[in-house]
């Protein structure tokens, strides 16, 4: 029936196509070719402007502004550059509370810091540097003269062009100002969150898709087995994060400790089990049944044949699938919104049942905000994930490619 | 599954007993998936009910009555439900027609050493994660409706950009299962058509496409199903707040919209907001469901065609 109703949908849509028929054939062969260019080149672009508004976001003039003055603080001769180290840390003992003081101390000994560093602190604790107003690189390239004039009309400010995706946007801990702000424990909480989701879902998919590919017979119960692996996939992901919520955070509490970065990871891990699972059996179909026949033909028994022939013999492929469920969980963020990141952290993740937050997440209250500013922190940690992706997808495929030209030769 | 191991099941008699111990293993981690759907059904089930039986709530208003204001006891699913499929429609709307020209020209017209570069870039498209997505409809889609359209008429939050950017999230889908539809088509039918005086073109849309139509319906199929699951681009893109409206250019919450915005805050346990996660999240699970086992139906029955 849906077919019929695909195919009357398809017949209008013809008979709308055919005023517009072209009478000349040459002419309607061209036409026809064209269209299906541009929507090639549409395809292209759209991922052309996406990845360009990315870059555009993470570079740009900021303006500045200090709460307290530069000659404030350091008088009004000296160049807070050419300070030494113990007269660095004077400044901040004198200007700053003890507590903060204490934690920085303790975080990283001030006297083993290095200047710059030092001067990093001054800046965001005793200057209390402020953002005004961020242009993007394109509107700082071409409406520099206005920009220039805002800069003029304000006091006491300064105009920088700033690099987002710097150093200390990698090393610094989440900052309630966007200028400070890093991804230090958003990093490494993806790490984890991907770690445990490998360390559930990677056995357990493998040792599934051996039963299926290897000792399943046929029969009505793993055929369902097979059906619902397929229909697993095809589940949202924020259902998982659902699944999640109820099993992992409430029904294993005592186990998991509720919303912590142990729940998260298992919930991902769920996401994953169906992609490993397909992918491995993929794998395992292309090795050979010579290979297996042979085994059987010194003697070997099932397992021994998997466990020294089969599972060799298709790793590769394995780790291609292994791969790609690694780029689907690290940028996956809804289910973890819903097994219940934290919103503002400012702790790394210490262990199994630490609070957690992550890339995707970080992002996604990033552009939830309405500050301008945030939306260039938004974009530069938008890029470490794209690169992240990107790269692990690129790996995967020259890892198939790899695979199958050997194929080939042999 | 192959009759291959049928072949040596025969010796299983033999087998020593640690061989049956890991053969049970390997069959209990096989039937863990089935475990997990279990899951979904009864969990998801068990917390539906509890909003079902709640005094505020009735089975009846949830279906029928077209306001969701949880902050005033009034829990009717449709101005979500609509809104979701407002943005899935404004999505296959865009992806079916371009994602159908992508793959025709990939499968009957490039050349290999083209499709070999194309492919790759189309499989970055579909790997970037739905929260970049969600950056770039609000960020540059937005924007880009308001400066056309102006901004009075079309919200800041609004269904169209949302709706537009889960068109560019599935297109992948669509060219890649379409490509592989018009792929499989056999070569003799195309071979006949052309030999009947039929121009490549004349043999593409008429002979090769309508070949390969249940496995594109089957593709856009999907691609409805992922874009009804679609949720950081319209939990960022299409607006905090249910509106029962018809226009996609004001601001209206979706299903999913509307879970990830309340699950975000420390949701507490048997709360109405609780439970009506996942009374949405179990209808959320049979449409998307219904749609993946309608589309497997037809690839199967495709398959069988052909082979």
């Amino acid at each position: 029936m849906i077919k019929l109703l695909f195919r009357s949908l398809f017949r209008f849509l013809a008979y709308l196509l055919s005023f517009f028929q072209i009478k000349n054939k040459k002419i309607r062969e061209l036409v026809y070719i064209i269209v299906f260019q541009l929507c090639l080149v549409f395809t292209f672009l759209t991922l052309l402007t996406l990845i360009l508004r990315v870059i555009d976001e993470s570079f740009g003039f900021v303006l500045t502004k200090n709460t307290k003055q530069v000659s404030e603080v350091f008088g009004e001769t000296t160049d807070p550059n050419s300070l030494t180290k113990t007269q660095l840390i004077n400044v901040m003992k004198d200007n700053m509370r003890r507590g903060t003081v204490r934690t920085l101390d303790t975080e990283k000994p001030l006297a083993q810091r290095t200047e710059e560093n030092l001067l990093d602190l001054i800046n965001e604790f005793v200057l209390e540097e402020r953002v005004i107003k961020t242009w993007s690189l394109y509107e700082s390239i071409f409406t520099l003269h206005s920009i220039r004039r805002i800069h003029e009309s304000t006091p006491h400010s300064q105009l920088k062009f700033r690099n987002w995706i710097n150093l200390t946007f990698l090393i610094n801990k989440q900052s309630s100002f966007p200028e400070f702000t890093g991804i230090r424990s958003a990093l490494l909480g993806s790490v984890f969150i991907v770690c445990i989701a490998l360390a559930f879902s990677l056995p357990l998919g493998v040792a599934s898709a051996v039963y299926l590919e290897e000792y399943a017979t046929k029969n009505r119960l793993n055929s369902i087995i097979q059906t619902n692996i397929y229909n697993l996939t095809g589940i949202p992901s924020i259902l998982y994060g659902i699944l999640g919520l109820a099993i992992f955070v409430r029904l294993l509490l005592p186990l998991t400790q509720g919303r912590t970065i142990l729940s998260a990871g298992l919930t991902l891990g769920l996401l994953c089990l169906p992609i490993i699972i397909i992918n491995s059996q993929e794998a395992i179909k292309a090795v050979p049944n010579s290979l297996r026949n042979s085994s059987y033909g010194v003697g070997a028994t099932k397992w021994q044949t998997v466990w020294h022939h089969v599972l060799p013999g298709s790793y590769e492929r394995i780790l291609t699938g292994v791969i790609l469920a690694i780029s689907r969980a690290i940028g996956e963020t809804a289910p973890l919104v819903v097994v219940g990141a934290a919103t503002f952290i400012t702790t790394d993740p210490t262990g199994l049942f630490s609070k957690f937050t992550a890339l995707p997440i970080q992002i996604y209250q990033w552009t939830a905000r309405p500050q301008e500013s945030y939306h260039h922190v938004a974009a530069a940690a938008i890029i470490i994930l794209l690169f992240l992706i990107i790269s692990l997808n690129s790996t995967a495929i020259i890892l198939r490619k790899r695979v199958s030209q050997r194929k080939i030769e042999q | 599954m192959k009759n291959r191991s049928v072949v040596h099941n025969s010796f299983l008699i033999n087998t020593p007993i640690h061989e049956k111990i890991i053969q049970s293993l390997l069959f209990l981690s096989a039937l863990f998936s089935i475990v997990i759907t279990v899951f979904f059904v009864v969990l998801l089930s068990k917390d539906a009910l509890l909003f079902v039986q709640d005094k505020t709530t009735s089975l009846r208003g949830f279906f029928f009555t077209t306001s969701w204001q949880p902050s005033i006891q009034q829990y009717g699913v449709l101005p979500l439900l609509n809104a979701t499929m407002m943005t899935s429609i404004i999505a296959i709307a865009l992806a079916t027609p371009v994602g159908l020209c992508v793959a025709i020209y990939l499968s009957e017209y490039a050349s290999t050493k083209f499709r070999n570069i194309v492919k790759p870039i189309i499989e970055i498209l579909a790997g970037i994660p739905s929260v970049v997505y969600g950056y770039f409809a609000v960020l540059t889609v937005t924007p880009v409706l308001q400066a056309l359209l102006g901004p009075e008429v079309i919200e800041i939050y609004n269904n169209l950009s949302a709706g537009l950017v889960i068109g560019i999230l599935i297109l992948p889908i669509i060219i890649t299962i379409g490509e592989d539809a018009l792929h499989a088509v056999p070569k003799s039918l195309r071979m006949g058509a052309l030999a009947m005086g039929a121009t490549k073109l004349e043999c593409t849309l008429s002979v090769v496409f309508p070949a390969a139509l249940s496995g594109i319906s089957a593709a856009i199929i999907i691609a409805f199903s992922r874009a009804v699951g679609e949720t950081m681009i319209v939990a960022l893109a299409a607006g905090a707040g249910s509106n029962f409206t018809f226009n996609p250019l004001k601001a209206a919450e979706t299903l999913t919209g509307y879970i990830v915005r309340i699950s975000g805050g420390d949701i507490s346990y048997n709360t109405i907001d609780y439970t009506s996660i996942f009374i949405l999240g179990l209808l959320l699970f049979f449409i998307t469901l219904g749609l993946n086992m309608i589309s497997q139906a037809i690839t199967k029955r495709y398959q069988e065609k052909y082979d």
